[in-house]
């Protein structure tokens, strides 16, 4: 009996130290919601990047993976709104219903969307990324290292985010190549290996010498490393899955704004915010510049990113016709994030059609 | 030593006990694999399958999680008893969900007591119309129905990507794959304040009652049994088996849509891609553990249930990887498969005497 007695002496006293303890260090726990799994090297394995920049920086963390757009996410939300979270980033846009539905009923619980519009509750906030102006540093970069003058693209849905990439990556390699022609392929997917590399390998077999993607697998850099074109790796640094075949990546960094936002909650600064951060505020980094690109070519990308990082160059800088040749931005304009919010059709220079 | 002698005839007592020892064997591989990870055993089974129902809500989440399971088994058994391999319960949930959906968006902002019931019934006809085409090309044509019914889960999958994102798509949605949001009027109605699980529960009970009263006090119930055993005796005995099969799979048919109808009316609201965590492929598991019986399936699909949730729960608290919940499910209908074997053999332990 003594001995329990002890031992339940003994295991509240270190319960009471790490109760006092944790109180006296930052108490603020956020916890992270993803949609696939956190080793796919793309969109999620990014995200949990950056948790683990929030965990470094003193805060305790949580993350459930593989959380399905269905009726799940609402579940999980609101388990973790209930366990002492404080902050909780939700980083996929199917959970934009779910993310205000249950932040309506956790008022103290900050919510944090990333890449929704809905913001219908003081304590939800939305984030997202300018790729675009990363997609315009790989559209240089295309539209100079093409051979055949035809570069392909594997898209994934056809939103305002992929349309904008689209046509900043079309944008830009006409601008050093105006005879430059980009195919689209529609994969309907943001993340499946299969289907990603039959896109590519359909883009290849149609001539295509580069390959952007705007899909989340490494399978399309895979596929141009064995038929020996060019790619750029997407969301994570790629170059060790296709040495040869990737340029160049386009990183996604929420280390950085997931620190800011959760030091924010703990210093009870915390407002609700529509963030939407580029290659200026680090959110979107350019991986190393490969070898096999010259030399003055590397040196003008990157003056370009110093340029896009100032605000000196803007990606969608007019004249920009769509199509049919209609005038979208006027010489000496560029797009505000209103078109860029909305932008549903494609720039001239894009093949085919949009799918409705 | 030990001798396997084969059964004279399969022990009905056993019949029910191996899906009992299945989920035993699972909790102990499942304890053995968390030891391997290096959790503690006992505590991440504690929340796995006892946390996550610790309370009203949990406890709620278990029956809305276990409604279109159910549901969908209960379909299912229909089949699997008459010998028809329906795989494809997913494809016929999401194309339930499909028609049904199609209707709720037609009734937008609109209010009405008739809304609801046309819904579901859409969706019900929706599931019975996808589910006769693996019939009636069977029963016709003699296709194989595994493979028909399941090569049509990704069809439907793909006409529902094609609705979401372009004609039905939520024209002040920014052209995200995704409706608008139902009409209050086209939802079930929730049992409780706070809590999600909703009428849909009345639904699979009900499935559950009929499925119980076809299948030990009808003629079709028979018939079916029949044809389970033995397809030539049934032939022999002058069943119309072409009926049969094509009215077996339209019941599980409108039970998949059924289910499609209570996600998307219940508690996501909308169409969208994500409609279904493969419920329609997990309900295969839910059947046979149920062993085809209606109060067995209400049984294993609370039991499957529970490992979604705890897998969710076992990865906030213990920082568990989420998808030992499928590894979970896996070893379920494993370990059943495998203790199968005792229905038909003994393991007689002889005594080292001389």
């Amino acid at each position: 009996m003594h001995k329990f007695l002890i031992r339940s002496f003994v295991s509240s006293l270190v319960l009471l130290f790490t109760l006092t303890v944790t109180a006296v260090a930052k108490d603020v726990k956020a916890a992270f919601v993803y949609i696939g799994p956190t080793g796919d090297h793309g969109w999620t394995y990014q995200h949990d990047v950056g948790r683990k920049a929030v965990e470094a920086a003193g805060f305790k963390t949580t993350y459930v993976e593989g959380v399905p757009e269905s009726a799940d996410a609402e579940r999980v939300l609101r388990q973790l709104a209930n366990s002492g979270h404080d902050v909780i980033f939700t980083t996929s846009f199917g959970y934009m219903n779910p993310t205000n539905k249950v932040a309506k009923e956790f008022p103290n619980v900050k919510f944090e969307h990333a890449t929704g519009y809905k913001r219908e509750h003081p304590n939800v906030s939305t984030y997202a990324a300018r790729f675009y102006e990363g997609r315009t540093i790989l559209g240089t970069i295309a539209g100079t290292m093409t051979k055949s003058n035809v570069i392909g693209y594997v898209a994934s849905f056809p939103i305002p985010e992929v349309i904008r990439g689209i046509n900043s990556f079309t944008l830009a390699a006409q601008k050093v190549n105006p005879n430059i022609k980009t195919k689209i392929v529609w994969a309907f997917t943001w993340y499946d290996p299969g289907k990603e590399a039959e896109a590519a390998k359909a883009l290849i077999d149609q001539g295509a010498d580069v390959i952007a993607q705007h899909t989340d697998s490494t399978a399309i850099v895979q596929m141009a490393e064995k038929a020996g074109v060019y790619a750029f790796g997407q969301a994570s640094d790629m170059d060790k899955f296709a040495p040869k075949a990737v340029l160049t990546s386009v990183e996604n960094n929420w280390g950085p704004y997931y620190v800011d936002r959760v030091k924010a909650v703990a210093n009870g600064t915390w407002n609700q915010k529509d963030t939407w951060h580029g290659i200026g505020d680090g959110m979107v980094v350019i991986s190393d510049l490969d070898s096999q690109m010259p030399a003055d070519l590397r040196s003008k990308v990157k003056k370009l990113q110093a340029d896009l990082a100032s605000g000196k160059v803007h990606s969608f800088t007019g004249p920009i016709y769509d199509q049919k040749g209609n005038l979208m931005v006027a010489e000496g304009k560029t797009a505000d994030d209103g078109m860029l919010a909305g932008m549903m059709t494609y720039v001239k220079g894009v093949e085919g059609d949009i799918p409705k | 030593m030990i001798k396997i002698v084969k059964r004279d005839q399969p022990s009905k007592a056993i019949f029910f006990f191996t899906p009992v020892l299945a989920i035993f064997l699972t909790l102990v591989a499942g304890g053995l694999i968390f030891f391997i990870l290096g959790f503690k055993p006992f505590e991440a089974l504690k929340f796995f399958f006892i946390i996550p129902i610790a309370d009203k809500y949990g406890f709620s989440e278990l029956l809305l999680k276990a409604t279109p399971l159910c549901l969908i088994a209960i379909g299912l058994s229909f089949c699997f008893k008459s010998n028809n391999w329906n795989i494809g319960a997913e494809g016929q949930l999401t194309f339930g969900a499909i028609v049904s959906g199609g209707v709720a968006l037609l009734f937008y902002e609109q209010e009405g007591f008739y809304i609801l019931p046309i819904v579901i019934l859409a969706g019900a006809i929706g599931g019975m119309l996808y589910a006769s085409i693996p019939a009636i090309l069977k029963t016709y044509f003699n296709t194989n129905e595994i493979l028909v019914s399941l090569m049509l889960v990704y069809v439907s999958k793909l006409i529902l990507d094609y609705l979401v994102v372009g004609p039905w798509s939520n024209p002040e949605g920014f052209n995200f794959p995704e409706t608008r949001q139902f009409s209050d009027s086209a939802k079930l109605p929730l049992l409780f304040e706070g809590l999600r699980i909703h009428a849909g529960i009345f639904l699979a009970l009900a499935a559950v009652v009929i499925s119980w009263f076809v299948f030990y006090k009808t003629y079709l119930g028979f018939q079916m049994k029949v044809s389970g055993f033995s397809l030539k005796t049934a032939k022999y005995a002058g069943y119309k088996g072409k009926k049969m099969i094509i009215l077996v799979f339209l019941i599980s048919g409108a039970c998949a849509g059924l289910a499609g109808v209570g996600e998307i009316t219940g508690p996501i609201g909308q169409l969208h891609r994500e409609i279904s965590p493969d419920y329609g492929f997990t309900a295969i598991i839910v059947a046979f553990l149920g062993r085809l019986h209606p109060v067995g399936i209400i049984f294993a699909s609370l039991v499957v249930a529970i490992t979604y949730l705890g897998a969710e729960t076992a990865q906030i608290f213990m920082q568990i990887p989420k998808y030992t919940g499928q590894v979970f499910q896996g070893m379920i209908l494993f370990f059943l498969l495998a203790s199968d074997y005792l229905l038909f053999f003994k393991i007689k332990f002889i005594g080292s005497k001389k």
